[in-house]
C-alpha cells in the first residue's frame, strides 16, 4: 500500500485536478447561464455582438501574433518588443499624417486615400523600427545563448517605449474619427459596427496575403529554408541576415497596419499601448502554435472571441460581477492551460522532435 | 591552374586545434576522394571551403580567385555547391521547392527548368514525389534530393559530404554511380566519404586525413593498393 502511493504521481494529479476545475467552471457557468438565465438577459443579437467584437478584436491580436510567430520560427526567439514596433508605427502616423488630414477635412473627403496614406506611414515607421532593432540589438547576439537575445528584446521593449514616451509626450493622443466609418450597417439582418467589419474584412486579406507570401514566393520559401536551416540555406546562397531582416520587417508590417486599425477602433494611442496587445497577441501565438502562421491566426481569432463572450457566457453564469474587466484573467488563464497541458498549442507541433 | 586550390588551411573549433595546415588540389574535370576516420577533420575540410567555417590561417581559391574574402552565400554563384552531412534537405519544404532553394541565386526561368527536368531525369523517384514534403521521404531519396538540389545550381566544383551514410549497400551503389555521372556531364566533384572502398573506386585521386593533417596523397589506384589504406580504411589485412 505504501508502495503504491509513492507510485502516485502527484504533480500529474494535481495538474489533472487543476485542469477538471477548470473544465467544470466553464461548464457550470455556461450551463448556469443558459438554461438558468444567471446575471443579465441578453437577446441574441447582444451575443451577436459579442461575438463580432471578439473577432474584431481577435484579428488584431491575430495581425500582432504572426510577428511574434514568423520571428520565432526563423530565430526561435520570443521578441518581446514586437509591440513596440505596432506602437510605433501608429503613433507616428497619428501625430504626423492622420491628424492633420483630419483637421484639413481631407480624411473626410477621401476617406480611402487618407486611410491608405495613414497605412503606408505606419507600416513604413513599424518596419523601421524592426529593422533597426534587428541590425543594432540582435544581430551581433545570433550567437549567444537564447536567454540573452531575450533579455535583450525586453531592454529593447522599454527603450522604445520610452523613446516614443519622449517624442510624444506621456498623454493619449485622439486617433480621429472618420465620418464614413460611423454607425453600423447591416449583414444579413445582424447589424454591425463598421469600424468592426472593416478591420475583421482588412486583416483577412492580410492573413492571406502574408500566407500566399510566406509560401510561394521565393522570399517566402527562403524564409522557410532559414527557419528550417541556417547553414543549408547559406549553401544554397539565401542570404540568411538579409532574410531574417525580411522576416523581421513582415511582422512589423503587420503590426503597423494592426495598430491603425486599433486606432479605428479605440480612437486613441498612447506610447504603453503597444503592452498589453503585444502580450496577448503572445498568448494568441503560444495558442495556436508558436512558429506556425495558420496558428497565429486561429489563436488570434480564438483569444479575441473568448475574451468577448466568456465573461457574459461563464462569469456572469458563475454569479461573478464585472466580468468584462476579467476578460485578461482568461486569457492568460488560457496561456497557463496551454502552456500546461498542451505546449505545442492548437495546431503547432511538438518542438522536442526537431528544434530541440 | 587547378581548379581549387587550398594550402595551409588551420582552422579551429574553439581551442580545438581541427585542421592543421591541409593542402589539397582538385584539377578541372576531377573526382577527388578525402577519406579518414571519425574526427579526422574531413567534414571540417569542406566546411572551410565552402565558407560555413572561416579557417584562421592559409588560402583557398577557386581558378586562382581567393574564396575566403567571399560568406558561405555568396560562393554558390562563384560555382561552389555543396551536399551537406546528413543531406541535410529542407524537411517542411516539397521536393519541388527543396530543388528551387538550389537554383535560388539563378534568375534564368527557363535554365532553372530545364536543369529541373534534368534532375527528374536523374533522379524519376523526385519527379513522382515533388508535391511531397521531403522530410516524410526515406534516406535514399533524401540524398537523391540533396544531390538533385545542389545540381539546380550548375556548379563547377561540387563538394559530397558522405553520400553514402546511413543508406543501404544497394543504393550506396546507386548514388556513386549517379556521381559518376554527374562528374562525366563536367562537373568536378570533391568527395569525402568513411566508405573509403566506394570512394576510391570511383575517384582519379584522394587523399588520406588523420588527426587533422593529410597524411597521403595518391592516384586512387595507388591507394587502394597501400597496405596501410587496406588495413585502416578497406579492412584488408
Amino acid at each position: 500500500m505504501a508502495q503504491r502511493f509513492k507510485d502516485v504521481d502527484w504533480i500529474g494529479l494535481f495538474l489533472w485536478l487543476f485542469r477538471a476545475a477548470i473544465i467544470v467552471l466553464v461548464l457550470w457557468g455556461t450551463v448556469a447561464k443558459i438554461f438558468f438565465g444567471a446575471g443579465n438577459a441578453y437577446s441574441a443579437s447582444d451575443w451577436i455582438d459579442f461575438f463580432v467584437s471578439g473577432l474584431s478584436q481577435g484579428s488584431l491580436y491575430a495581425l500582432i501574433a504572426l510577428g511574434y510567430t514568423l520571428v520565432y520560427g526563423v530565430l526561435f526567439m520570443i521578441n518581446f518588443a514586437h509591440g513596440e514596433f505596432f506602437m510605433s508605427g501608429t503613433m507616428t502616423a497619428t501625430v504626423f499624417i492622420a491628424l492633420p488630414l483630419s483637421a484639413s477635412g481631407f480624411l473626410d473627403r477621401n476617406p480611402i486615400i487618407g486611410m491608405l496614406i495613414i497605412l503606408v506611414v505606419a507600416m513604413s515607421i513599424s518596419v523601421g523600427v524592426a529593422l533597426l532593432t534587428e541590425r543594432i540589438a540582435y544581430r551581433p547576439l545570433r550567437r549567444a545563448p537564447r536567454l540573452v537575445p531575450l533579455i535583450t528584446a525586453i531592454g529593447a521593449s522599454f527603450f522604445w517605449q520610452y523613446f516614443f514616451r519622449g517624442l510624444y509626450g506621456s498623454s493619449l493622443i485622439p486617433f480621429p474619427e472618420l465620418q464614413a466609418l460611423q454607425g453600423k450597417f447591416s449583414f444579413w439582418g445582424v447589424d454591425i459596427l463598421k469600424t468592426r467589419a472593416v478591420v475583421i474584412v482588412s486583416s483577412v486579406i492580410m492573413l492571406i496575403g502574408l500566407y500566399f507570401f510566406v509560401m510561394r514566393t521565393k522570399t517566402g520559401k527562403a524564409i522557410r529554408a532559414v527557419a528550417e536551416d541556417k547553414d543549408v540555406a547559406a549553401l544554397m546562397g539565401i542570404d540568411v541576415d538579409r532574410t531574417i531582416a525580411i522576416t523581421f520587417a513582415t511582422g512589423a508590417a503587420m503590426a503597423g497596419a494592426a495598430g491603425i486599425l486599433y486606432g479605428l477602433v479605440f480612437r486613441q494611442v498612447h506610447f504603453f499601448m503597444g503592452f498589453v496587445p503585444g502580450i496577448k497577441a503572445f498568448t494568441a501565438a503560444v495558442l495556436g502554435g508558436i512558429g506556425s502562421i495558420p496558428g497565429a491566426a486561429l489563436g488570434g481569432l480564438f483569444l479575441g472571441v473568448i475574451e468577448a463572450v466568456g465573461p457574459p457566457l461563464f462569469l456572469e453564469g458563475l454569479g461573478i460581477p464585472g466580468g468584462h474587466q476579467l476578460k485578461d484573467v482568461i486569457a492568460f488563464t488560457m496561456l497557463v492551460l496551454v502552456l500546461i497541458f498542451r505546449p505545442q498549442g492548437i495546431i503547432g507541433e511538438r518542438l522536442a522532435e526537431k528544434k530541440a | 591552374m587547378a581548379l581549387l586550390e587550398v594550402d595551409n588551411v588551420h582552422a579551429y573549433y574553439g581551442n580545438i586545434h581541427a585542421l592543421k595546415g591541409i593542402s589539397l588540389t582538385v584539377e578541372e574535370g576531377e573526382i577527388v576522394s578525402l577519406i579518414g576516420g571519425n574526427g579526422a577533420g574531413k567534414t571540417t575540410t569542406l566546411r572551410s571551403i565552402s565558407g560555413l567555417l572561416s579557417p584562421r590561417e592559409g588560402t583557398i581559391t577557386l581558378r586562382g580567385e581567393d574564396l575566403r574574402q567571399y560568406k558561405a552565400h555568396q560562393l554558390v554563384s562563384k560555382g561552389v555547391a555543396m551536399v551537406p552531412e546528413g543531406r541535410g534537405v529542407f524537411a517542411r519544404l516539397t521536393v519541388e521547392e527543396n530543388l528551387q532553394m538550389g537554383a535560388y541565386h539563378r534568375s534564368d526561368r527557363d535554365g532553372i527548368a530545364k536543369d529541373m527536368r534534368r534532375v527528374y531525369q536523374l533522379f524519376p523517384r523526385l519527379e513522382e514525389r515533388k508535391g511531397q514534403v521531403a522530410g516524410t521521404m526515406s534516406g535514399g531519396e533524401q540524398q537523391m534530393l540533396a544531390t538533385g538540389r545542389a545540381m539546380m545550381s550548375r556548379p563547377t566544383l561540387l563538394l559530397m559530404d558522405e553520400p553514402s551514410m546511413g543508406l543501404a549497400p544497394v543504393l550506396v551503389e546507386a548514388i556513386f554511380q549517379t556521381i559518376e555521372e554527374i562528374n562525366k556531364e563536367g562537373t568536378t566533384i570533391l568527395l569525402v566519404e568513411q566508405n573509403a572502398h566506394m570512394a576510391l573506386q570511383i575517384a582519379n585521386r584522394g587523399y588520406v586525413l588523420q588527426t587533422g593533417e593529410i597524411v597521403l596523397q595518391d592516384s586512387a589506384k595507388s591507394l587502394q593498393q597501400n597496405a596501410m589504406v587496406q588495413k585502416a580504411y578497406l579492412g584488408i589485412d
